[in-house]
């Protein structure tokens, strides 16, 4: 055998056992959760008794017609779309900013990246006090609280609360987005940070000598270097967005008319509140496809090209 | 990439900076304000104001009630970290070094265990447990984070080992090295570094889950403390002043690490992107 | 003959057990913080003194108000480690998840033989049971149809008598909007609180026994009077305070202390909130029934079952007995400030108390929804969910809609 191949087969071998649990623990695992959503275990006593009847895509069937599901999609859909843009938009104009070198400019970055370092369950708790907005507009509270003392009062409103939507909108999602982007935007100008900092310095200045402006620069040679970047960026934030569960547990549950209700919240609810197992697994299943339409596009292209 | 820019430049940069600044320390400014208030000073109407009476009754009652889920956590995320890490340093030094047929391919299977809502395990993982026995202990959990950390920490360490010139690696294997001590002997005393950051990602990732926590432990005194500190709001009156210095101490380890190897959690941030 | 031959074999077993009783029992809960642990530990001391032979071991679950109590048990159950007794609210939170699947031993005649079987309400017997067979002890009673209302603000708005009917009522919420305040306070961020109106308003518009028809199967869902409940839940909403989806229910009541709010509707745990608050019952504050259930007493009870398997059933079957004692109820209610299960014992001196223990013993019984007692879980999470989106939309039909659903999935009677 050839120094080769001989390496080559410690490769397998090594990766092997790894392979054996994700194989078990992710694959075969989704397997079963499929096999679940497709029975009838919507209850306590049917999971005792353990007998597998087999339903078709039923529990599928009634959570598309179920108002509540209605509107955990298009939340998930309003929630991802305005986080994506705000993590993507906050930090990549603060990338730039910092990237200006500024003294104290190590101080922001270090500061705007803190949030990451923290759970979303502190997040969402911290934030759920700061916007709960108190009995208006005799006690308001909160954010609506210091806009009172900043004569800033047509402001208040009732945000996490509020049950006002713009069509499919939900305005209570207002708040929550706030808090989710305050907690990964820092992450996000990190990534387009070193982006920045690998553009080599002769391309900028080349085209200074060109008589390019600032703008020019930013638009013609800054952000198509950038794209990778924006993809990985939106393809984290994203993937992250569509399976949130923690800062909405711990920030505002599933709110009035399930305003701030999500995919991951109705399925805790529906496993280890109401004994719906079937149901809760057709939702995690329903949340693994959303998941899945964008990571396998992204993971094939990530390695087709190298072999 | 500095370019000049301008006195007037400058200080709106500097105003748009503090802006967000305000932004980013909002949250940390009523935390820590209130966290240092006593009770009776906790109302909403002061909300904003500084501690009048600076106390520590609050932390003194919210490490009473947490520090049995501290050291849960604890005992938890260190094992959990430092076993995924060394799977991921082996893997990653295999997949980047040892190619075989169809590594990449496979190496694509398991990545995608890292994207997956863990939702969709949840139901059969619990079961799992329930059928060992394992069910709301602390072994439980780990072994969960180590299986679900395979795919990032493997990810990062291939990204890591792939920039090491593979001549270092063929050197040894000329000079007699086998696989195993190529490994040991050559890769692995240059992965510290790989390992800070790799460890620092795992660190305050594992520290700071919460679906895993809630659902495999239901008995709080196995809870790790981001599932107390919720259940801390679910009982009686919520006494804000405990609340935050709950969440502050829930935050301090992963903020320690932060500030002590920030530099490092850049990168590992960096890393764990699949590619720049 | 055969229960004649039953109820001797039992008694030697009792006598048997009198002689053997030692070792340990497990006994599970969530009672946790305040006035709850300190009624359990009372008791427990007292068990204790009275079997010194026999070690308690409590386990209890703190957080999510018994949630994670419900799923540890769930995987202790499932496990086949079962405690030797546990807390459970009576009714469908037991017969649903564990009488159902075999999981339980009936105790009637472990009740006649310790002559307690006609000390309960006949009533709180029908919860219990299944299939005519008693499933748990009640321990503790708590009653969920009652307004509570802050006596100052009560005279300043000008009022000056407990409202009895619905117009009474709507009129003592105008005045008290008139004035200012917010006229009921509502905290319906765990979306129970909620619920629990609705429940009220519907015992309000059946009365007891169609109400209890629905939940035996005996009467359809699709009724007019289901409509009323509705459209009155819906005029409540005019006088709730506007940042009720953000406050829990001890919040909301906290708006009566603190002199905001005049009237609350909700469990009469309240009650026991006021007091550790230092309000003082009858003088701050007053209470009343919700208007046109004067005559029913709509009931959340904790009891405690026996399951199959109990690794020490001896041990726990004398526990049992003695938390079916006289004795027993009236050291653990009024620490816990609730009445006891049974209509013989006494419930202390609180003035509340006394008032509802006597209701108690009068009154038709109807189980609560929102608690687990009426339905299964999965009905009670649905019909929340209706209610909430009721709150919000105001939309009748539609709510109206998801309640008929949900009764349709637990196979009750829509038609």
């Amino acid at each position: 055998m050839s120094v080769q191949k001989k390496k080559a087969r410690a490769g397998f071998f090594i990766i092997l056992p790894s392979l054996i649990f994700i194989g078990i623990f992710v694959y075969y695992f989704i397997f079963l959760t499929v096999r679940t959503s497709t029975s009838n275990w919507n209850s306590f006593s049917a999971l005792v008794k353990g007998e597998y009847q087999f339903v078709g895509l039923r529990n599928y069937q009634r959570l598309f017609k179920d108002p509540r599901f209605q509107t955990d999609l298009w939340n998930t859909l309003f929630f991802t779309l305005f986080f994506l843009a705000g993590c993507v938009g906050i930090g990549l104009f603060l990338a730039n900013i910092i990237d200006k070198k500024l003294k104290g400019s190590n101080f922001f970055q270090n500061l705007f990246l803190f949030p990451m370092a923290i759970s979303y369950v502190v997040t969402g708790t911290v934030w759920g006090w700061i916007f709960a907005p108190g009995n208006l507009p005799s006690d308001p509270q909160g954010i609506n609280l210091l806009f009172q003392k900043l004569g800033l009062s047509k402001f208040q409103w009732m945000w996490y609360t509020s049950t006002k939507s713009i069509g499919k909108f939900n305005l209570a999602l207002i708040p929550v987005i706030i808090a989710a982007v305050w907690q990964m935007s820092g992450y996000v100008m990190a990534m387009y940070l070193a982006g920045l900092r690998a553009i080599p310095e002769e391309l900028i200045e080349a085209s200074q000598v060109d008589g390019a402006t600032g703008t020019q620069i930013f638009w013609k040679i800054k952000m198509p270097m950038l794209r990778p970047i924006t993809l990985s960026a939106m393809i984290v934030i994203g993937h992250m967005s569509l399976k949130i569960f923690d800062l909405i547990y711990a920030m505002t549950g599933s709110g009035p008319n399930n305003v701030t209700d999500m995919p991951a919240i109705y399925m805790f609810e529906q496993m280890f509140r109401s004994n719906r197992y079937a149901t809760a697994s057709a939702i995690a299943i329903i949340m693994l496809l959303m998941v899945a339409v964008v990571i396998i596009p992204y993971l094939y292209y990530s390695f087709r090209g190298s072999k | 990439m500095a370019e000049k820019a301008s006195k007037t430049s400058t200080i709106v940069y500097y105003i748009i900076l503090i802006i967000f600044t305000i932004f980013y320390i909002l949250p940390f400014y009523v935390t820590l304000s209130t966290s240092f208030k006593p009770f009776e000073e906790v109302s909403i109407a002061t909300m904003w104001n500084l501690p009048k009476k600076p106390s520590l009754q609050g932390f003194k009652t919210a490490y009473r009630k947490l520090q049995p889920n501290l050291k849960n956590s604890f005992y938890l995320t260190i094992p959990a970290t430092l076993i995924s890490a060394m799977i991921g340093s082996i893997n990653g030094f295999a997949l980047s070094k040892l190619k075989f047929r169809y590594s990449n391919f496979l190496f694509a299977l398991i990545l995608f265990g890292m994207f997956i809502p863990y939702q969709s395990v949840l139901f059969p993982l619990i079961q799992f447990f329930q059928k060992t026995g394992l069910y709301g202990t602390i072994p439980a959990l780990i072994i969960t984070h180590v299986i679900y950390g395979i795919p990032i920490t493997t990810l990062m360490f291939k990204n890591y080992y792939e920039e090491i010139p593979d001549e270092l690696i063929e050197a040894a294997s000329v000079d007699g090295a086998n696989v195993w001590q190529s490994y040991t002997k050559i890769l692995l005393p240059i992965s510290i570094p790989g390992f800070v950051v790799v460890i620092i990602w795992q660190f305050t990732n594992i520290w700071n889950e919460f679906l895993f926590a809630v659902t495999i432990t239901s008995d709080p005194t196995k809870q790790p403390i981001t599932v107390a500190l919720v259940n801390l709001a679910g009982s009686q009156v919520v006494q804000w002043n405990v609340q935050m210095a709950g969440a502050l101490l829930a935050a301090l380890p992963t903020l320690i690490v932060y500030i002590i190897l920030g530099r490092y959690f850049v990168r590992g941030l960096l890393a764990g992107s699949v590619k720049g | 003959m055969k229960k004649w031959f039953v109820l001797i074999l039992l008694s030697l077993v009792s006598v048997m057990t009198v002689f053997s009783q030692s070792g340990v029992v497990e006994i599970f809960s969530w009672w946790t913080g305040g006035g709850e642990e300190e009624a359990l530990l009372a008791t427990i001391a007292d068990f204790e003194q009275l079997y010194p032979n026999i070690k308690v071991i409590n386990a209890t679950v703190a957080g999510g108000a018994g949630t994670n109590a419900k799923a540890v048990l769930k995987t202790r159950m499932l496990g086949g480690n079962p405690p030797d007794t546990f807390q459970v609210h009576a009714g469908w939170e037991l017969t649903d998840t564990y009488v159902i699947p075999g999981l339980m031993e009936p105790l009637t005649d472990y009740l006649k033989l310790w002559d307690v079987y006609d000390k309960f309400p006949a009533g709180l017997i029908d919860i219990v049971s299944y299939e005519g067979e008693v499933y748990s002890i009640p321990l503790t009673v708590h009653r969920s149809n009652v307004i509570f209302y802050n006596k100052k603000l009560f005279k300043e708005i000008g009022l000056t008598k407990e409202p009895e009917t619905w117009k009474e009522f709507i009129d003592a919420l105008e005045k008290a909007k008139a004035a200012g305040y917010i006229p009921l306070a509502m905290g319906d961020k765990e979306k129970w609180e909620a619920g629990q109106i609705v429940e009220n308003l519907m015992v309000a518009e059946f009365g007891a026994v169609n109400y209890n028809a629905l939940f035996n199967g005996e009467l359809s869902f699709n009724d007019k009077r289901l409509d009323s409940a509705l459209e009155k839940m819906v005029q409540l909403m005019n006088y709730v305070n506007v940042d009720h989806a953000a406050l829990a229910w001890q919040e909301a009541a906290r708006l009566l202390y603190d002199d905001k709010a005049v009237f609350n509707l909700m469990g009469d745990w309240a009650e026991g909130y006021f007091k550790t608050l230092g309000w003082v019952p009858g003088e701050d504050f007053g209470w009343f029934e919700l208007p046109g259930t004067q005559a029913v007493f709509v009931l959340i009870s904790d009891t405690f079952g026996l399951p199959k398997n109990a690794p020490h059933r001896n041990n726990a079957i004398i526990f049992l007995e003695y938390l079916a004692s006289v004795r027993a109820q009236e050291i653990f209610n009024p620490i816990k400030g609730s009445i006891p299960g049974r209509i013989d014992a006494d419930p202390g001196d609180d003035p509340y108390l006394i008032e509802t223990a006597e209701d108690f013993r009068i009154l038709a019984i109807s189980p609560s929804i929102v608690h687990g007692s009426a339905a299964p879980e999965a009905f009670v999470t649905s019909f929340n969910d209706a209610v909430n989106a009721l709150v919000t939309t105001k939309n009748i039909s539609q709510a109206k809609q998801m309640i008929l659903w949900a009764a349709e999935d637990v196979g009750l009677v829509t038609k």
